[in-house]
This record gives structure tokens, C-alpha cells and sequence, in this order.
């Protein structure tokens, strides 16, 4: 890359965290909204729906994080062949140092044994990158930025289980569900929960997380996880947990479930769930660093 | 709903008429604590500002230096529960009169509201900046060795709002929505 390549693609990704952390994207707006329209008038649901809506307006405005917990920050690039990966790993840093400067980010990564935040979101595993090379001509960016509380309330569930079932849709269905009883309001509901069936721990996991990027309103292509969100959501909004725990109809806004192959012996649920404040954006990079597309 | 206005330092008396369901709107002085803070009092180490009477923020906040300012640029709330095994005895040892964070807290947390009277006040999580417009100065800061979203932050705000959702009559919102839900769950298994 040549220097002002670098100096464009850093000004670029520091516009993507800066977007990422103040706006959240339409679809989720259009959830919340949603949420606000079945809440009833003078409850504590519609209360903190009403706070939430007034925050969504305020960070956009004020261009300042939509939450102070600026999350682990989770980067999905695809680039084309050759594309130089080791340099925009570097830039992006770079972009995440300046964003953190600038208050987009707040100081998030912590040494887990001395305690010592590095002050910048950077060490090891901070950023957090997937890469992947594709066969068209652009890079394509995306972003989540995903807060602790919400992290902490994810579960690894193996099936059978005796509270659950065993290993089909009833045990699969009922275990996510324990996930949202448990959580309650820890995890900043109305939440998004991200499911992955199979894998090992590391991957079903992370598909789960992954499920994330799709967008809210969209459908499963596969017919059986599709009517499996589906009834995901229908229960869990009956469940009165409601928004932040308060009691109340808006539990999750949406629940998405991707699948992949395990062997025999092993049979896991892995449930990332996501808070209300869903901070994800993408952009589409043109060969000299700049934007051509906001993906959400 | 009636807003109820509270003022730091807190006594005991108001606290004591204070009850779940509550809207409250508070003025005066906030200091952060969260994970570290609380491990340290744990620890025996004396806490480097009187908190007797006031209200400790389960906060981590943005904050950006501007000359020799602080500039406060997001500090909702995080998860509580967290504080679960140490927050009775920082009620005991330090005479906090309130709490505040999101999600709430459990069965230890709710046994010393009661007894040394205090209560869990919830702020509404991820709404980092609908919380930064009540703060309205950044007083100071005190245990930066444990990292900016770690420390101590002395925070003024004015009609900062929250929900009772812990009482020091032993009523909890969050046991009851969890007891409900779970109830509610078990009858739409599948």
C-alpha cells in the first residue's frame, strides 16, 4: 500500500468505529420502535424503551458512544487475493488507537492477570480479527462492538440435559430459553440472541456470534431454524422479563440461528447474546482506502 | 409517576421511605466503583473518600482529558450482579446509602439493604449518553492505577434518574420478574 492509501484507510476505519459506537443501525431502530409501540403507557418497560430511544438520539447527535462500554472490538474483513492483510491489520490498529484518543472507544483492553489496562484497546487478542479472502475486487469491513454485560450472560449448553431434552429442536429450543431466563436484565435486554448448534466450543460459538451480522428483519433460508427463531422470540416475549429486566412484552428483538456439522459425541448450544445497544456497521473499502458503501 | 428528589449525602430515614417501584431523580455527588474497587475494599483497603451517606455508581465511563479537565463523554451503567459477593460489607463498613447499577443484585445485596439501610437503584443499561447529560462536572479521580474504567471517579450530577428496584423492606423486583418469568417459561416449553 502506498502512504496515502494507509492515510486514507486509517481515516476510513477510524469513520467506521465512530459510526459503529455512536449510531445504531436502522434495523435495530425499526426493533426498538417496534418494542415501543406493545409496551404499555406509564410502565417501567416503556420507561427505559422511552430512556433507550432518547440515548439512540442523543449519541447520534452528540457523536459520543451509544453505551460507555465500548465492547470487545470484533472485526470481520474479507478482502480479494493478494490483498496485503498484514497491513491493514497494522492500520486498523492505528485506527482503534486514534478512536480511542478521540473518545469513540473507551480503554477496554485489561492485562487478565495484572489487571493493567494497556490504555489504548490494544494487547493480545484486542482487536479481535477474522479474515477471510473472497474473489471480488473490494474489501469489505465489518464491525461489532459488543459490551461485556451482554458478553457475560452467553452460554455453552451440551445436550442431553435432563432440564432441557436431548439432542433435537425441543432440547435445542428449551436450553436457549434458559439462557434468557437467566439472563434477565443482566445483559442490557431487549437482547439479540446469535445461536450456534454443533461445531466444538470454539466454533459453534463463534458461528453463533457471527449470526449477528445478518440483518434483524431478514429470513432463514433454511425453512426448520427459521420457525425455530420464530418461536424463540414468540416465548421469550412472553416470559414478562421485558425490557432491563423490568417486567414487560419486549424481551428480544430478534434471535438468529445458524447450524453447523459435529461429531458424533458432541452436541452444543452456544448462545451469544447481544444487548439492546447492537453496535455493528460494515463498509465497503475501494482500492485507495476510501468508502464506498455503509453495509447497515 | 411522582419523582421523588434525593440529595447526597442520604440518610437513613429517607432511604427508609424509599420503596420498589420508586422514581427517583438524584442531585449531588456520585462516586463510581465497580469490579476492582470493590476487591480492594475487600481487601481491607481503606477507601480513599468518605462514602458514609452516599451513593456508589456501578460505572465505568468514557472519559477524555481536555488540558486539566475531564471530559465526561458516556457512563451508563454495568452489570451489578458482579458485586454480589462484596457489596453487604461496603453497606457495613463504609455506611453507603445507595447502589446504583443494572440488572440488580441478589439475595446477600437485598439482606443488607435491610439491615444497614440502603437501596439498589437501577439506571437504564447502555444509555451511556441519556446518563453523561445529568453529570455535570468531574470533580476528580482517585485509584487511576487500576485503569480509567476502574477507578474512582467523583462525579456531580443533578436529577439523575432511577428506578427502586431493591428496597431496605426486603422487596426485590428482580426476584419477583424472575420467579414470574421462570414460571411463565416452564409453562411454554417445548
Amino acid at each position: 500500500m502506498s502512504t496515502s492509501t494507509t492515510t486514507a484507510l486509517q481515516a476510513s476505519l477510524v469513520e467506521l468505529i465512530r459510526v459503529s459506537s455512536t449510531v445504531l443501525p436502522r434495523d435495530v431502530i425499526t426493533a426498538v420502535d417496534a418494542g415501543r409501540k406493545v409496551e404499555e403507557v406509564g410502565t417501567n418497560a416503556a420507561y427505559a424503551l422511552d430512556v433507550i430511544d432518547c440515548n439512540i438520539g442523543l449519541a447520534k447527535t452528540k457523536s459520543q458512544p451509544l453505551c460507555q462500554d465500548t465492547g470487545s472490538i470484533l472485526v470481520y474483513v474479507h478482502t480479494p487475493v493478494g490483498y496485503d492483510q498484514i497491513e491493514f491489520e497494522e492500520t486498523f490498529i492505528e485506527a482503534v488507537k486514534e478512536a480511542t484518543t478521540k473518545g469513540y472507544l473507551r480503554q477496554n483492553s485489561v492485562d487478565s492477570i495484572t489487571g493493567k489496562n494497556s490504555g489504548n484497546n490494544v494487547g493480545p487478542g484486542t482487536p479481535d480479527f477474522h479474515f477471510h479472502q473472497w474473489r471480488k475486487d473490494h474489501v469489505e469491513v465489518k464491525l461489532m462492538l459488543k459490551g461485556g454485560g451482554c458478553e457475560n450472560v452467553g452460554v455453552t449448553y451440551t445436550l442431553p440435559n435432563p432440564k432441557f431434552g436431548g439432542r433435537d429442536l425441543k432440547g435445542v429450543e428449551n436450553a436457549i430459553l434458559d439462557c434468557v431466563l437467566q439472563a434477565q436484565g443482566h445483559g442490557c435486554g431487549p437482547g439479540i440472541l446469535g445461536v450456534g448448534i454443533g461445531g466444538d466450543r470454539v466454533s459453534g460459538m463463534a458461528w453463533g456470534k457471527h449470526q449477528l451480522l445478518r440483518l434483524l428483519d431478514d429470513t432463514n433460508p433454511d425453512p426448520v431454524l427459521a420457525e425455530l427463531e420464530k418461536s424463540i422470540v414468540a416465548k421469550a416475549n412472553q416470559s414478562g422479563i421485558g425490557p432491563m429486566g423490568f417486567g414487560g412484552k419486549t424481551t428480544l428483538l430478534g434471535c438468529k440461528v445458524g447450524k453447523l456439522n459435529r461429531v458424533p459425541a458432541s452436541f452444543f448450544v452456544s448462545i451469544s447474546y447481544m444487548c439492546w445497544a447492537f453496535r455493528r456497521q460494515g463498509v465497503n473499502l475501494a482500492a485507495d482506502g476510501s468508502i464506498t458503501r455503509w453495509i447497515y | 409517576m411522582a419523582v421523588i428528589p434525593l440529595t447526597t449525602p442520604i440518610t437513613e430515614a429517607q432511604i427508609r421511605t424509599l420503596k420498589v417501584g420508586d422514581t427517583v431523580e438524584i442531585t449531588g455527588r456520585l462516586y463510581t466503583g465497580r469490579d476492582a474497587v470493590h476487591h480492594r475494599l475487600h481487601h481491607g483497603e481503606k477507601p480513599p473518600v468518605d462514602l458514609a451517606g452516599q451513593i456508589i455508581y456501578h460505572c465505568g465511563p468514557v472519559m477524555v482529558k481536555d488540558g486539566d479537565k475531564w471530559l465526561c463523554k458516556g457512563a451508563g451503567p454495568t452489570t451489578s450482579s458482579r458485586e454480589e459477593p462484596y457489596q453487604w460489607e461496603v453497606m457495613r463498613d463504609h455506611g453507603i446509602r445507595g447502589v446504583i447499577g443494572k440488572g440488580g443484585m441478589g439475595p446477600k445485596t437485598l439482606a443488607g439493604c435491610v439491615k444497614y439501610g440502603c437501596v439498589y437503584l437501577h439506571a437504564i443499561g447502555g444509555a451511556a449518553q441519556v446518563a453523561a447529560e445529568k453529570i455535570t462536572r468531574v470533580d476528580g479521580v482517585d485509584w487511576m492505577d487500576l485503569g480509567s474504567p476502574e477507578a474512582i471517579w467523583h462525579l456531580w450530577v443533578e436529577k439523575f434518574p432511577c428506578i427502586v428496584t431493591m428496597d431496605s423492606h426486603g422487596n426485590s423486583l428482580h426476584q419477583q420478574v424472575f420467579e414470574a418469568s421462570a414460571a411463565a417459561l416452564e409453562k411454554l416449553k417445548a
